[in-house]
């Protein structure tokens, strides 16, 4: 049978598996979020405005609820967009 | 002592003394209703993510005020709502982090937290540029701090 080595990854499995996500808020001590900062929500949403799961974004369930709605606030004020396409 | 923050877009075909008098008039009422202003702040004019009422761009401004009760927030708002001249609004109530963030935003503080987010990701690119930056950054920040202490 053919053993691990005989069988060609498109890309190398190891890659990028032993970096840890982490909240970047708890990290840097970030207590407020401002949603008048659109360059910096900028991070946490997609190419077409959605905003990213915890699950790639790695924050923590209280500054991800935070985010959420600094977001939700950015986009009423017309600082991001709703829909969006290429926003990146 | 409740600290809240009211944020709207002006719109941007209006000259400057008409954009001070909407300004000021939202400032007056404000201390008329016994609200004592904190900041006003001119973020400037912005283009819009998205067309609000067929304009692409807008003048926003940030008045941050303190009020024992919300009850002026109901005729701000509404008196808000009534101009013409005024696109979109938000108020917000802030909470202990939101004050301190503005306070710090006011004296220039913020500006070294978020680089320290942004310098995460220059210096896996290109380490040896910013290896001498930290340095002459972190010598003179520490006579500094001593000083104060």
């Amino acid at each position: 049978m053919a053993s691990r080595d005989d069988i060609k990854f498109l890309s190398n499995p190891s890659l990028g598996q032993n970096r840890k996500k982490y909240c970047r808020f708890r990290k840097f001590g970030i207590k407020h979020i401002d949603y008048k900062d659109p360059d910096f929500l900028l991070q946490f949403i997609n190419e077409q405005g959605k905003i990213l799961p915890r699950r790639i974004t790695g924050n923590s369930l209280k500054y991800q609820r935070k985010m959420a709605t600094a977001i939700k606030r950015a986009r009423h004020l017309g600082m991001l967009p709703y829909v969006a396409d290429l926003l990146k | 002592m409740k600290q809240f923050e009211v944020t709207f877009i002006v719109d941007p075909v209006l000259s400057g003394d008409e954009l001070k008098s909407t300004v000021d008039t939202y400032t007056e009422m404000l201390k008329a209703e016994g609200g004592k202003i904190v900041a006003i702040d001119e973020l400037g004019l912005k283009q819009l993510a998205y067309d609000i009422k067929k304009r692409s761009s807008g003048i926003y401004y940030t008045i941050e005020f303190q009020s024992e009760s919300g009850a002026v927030i109901g005729k701000l708002e509404l008196a808000l709502r009534r101009d013409e001249r005024i696109m979109r609004f938000l108020t917000v109530r802030l909470d202990k982090f939101g004050i301190k963030y503005n306070e710090d935003k006011r004296n220039g503080k913020i500006g070294k937290a978020k680089e320290r987010v942004k310098a995460e990701e220059p210096k896996s690119e290109a380490p040896k540029p910013a290896a001498p930056k930290s340095e002459t950054v972190a010598a003179p920040v520490e006579p500094a701090e001593s000083s104060e202490n």
